[in-house]
């Protein structure tokens, strides 16, 4: 599912909101999460999962063609932590059949 | 940042009432999660794509005893941040106070 996508399954639970409307919405919606994760700031969806920015350090890496070391500076990446509602969501099993392995 | 401040976000930005931007919102996250429990992966532009894997089973043990024990074969999610997302958070220079490093993490591969 892309965007668009998603834009219409909101829509079409909507009726009463244009579409038009919730593709604002939708995009406001990650809009405004980027631009916390820009200020550094932590993002908790309760029942979805929770973002943060971590600092990876400086390194001196290697160009992997020529294998000449190349420096690496420091970059900020976004992390996703799923929670663990939605994790239990994704990995709905069937419930596990007489003789199976149990898990951990 | 949490749900709330987003409806705050839609109010002040988009103009719907605040019943109606909580609606809204509280619809997104739910329609990514329909999708994603199907085995679906969303792609949001700009932002990143969720995308659930599947791993196999596999022999794990468990480290208060050492037992040996046998991991089922799971399906979790990942998130990719899109490159806009990444190079957008790197337009500053990184050493700003009050971001968490993963100390003692080794990150690379």
């Amino acid at each position: 599912m892309t965007k668009g996508g998603l834009i219409e399954v909101v829509a079409e639970s909507t009726p009463h909101i244009s579409k038009k409307d919730t593709e604002i919405v939708v995009n406001t919606i990650f809009e405004s999460m980027a631009r916390a994760l820009q200020d550094g700031e932590r993002i908790e969806i309760r029942g979805f999962g929770s973002f943060q920015v971590k600092v990876r350090e400086a390194r001196e890496g290697r160009n992997p063609k020529t294998g000449e070391p190349v420096q690496i500076s420091a970059k900020r990446t976004p992390f996703f932590k799923v929670g663990k509602e939605l994790k239990e969501l994704v990995d709905r099993r069937p419930s596990p059949s007489a003789g199976s392995s149990e898990g951990f | 940042m949490t749900k709330a401040d987003i409806v705050e976000q839609i109010y002040e930005q988009v103009g719907f009432s605040k019943k109606e931007s909580a609606e809204l919102v509280e619809k997104v996250f739910e329609a990514i999660k329909e999708t994603l429990a199907t085995g679906e992966k969303v792609k949001i532009s700009g932002f990143g794509n969720f995308i659930v894997r599947n791993k196999n089973s596999r022999k794990g043990r468990n480290p208060q005893t050492g037992q040996e024990i046998l991991l089922a074969a799971r399906k979790v999610l990942t998130f990719k941040p899109s490159l806009v997302l990444k190079n957008q958070l790197n337009e500053e220079p990184p050493e700003t106070a009050g971001i968490s490093r993963p100390d003692g993490v080794d990150l690379s591969p």
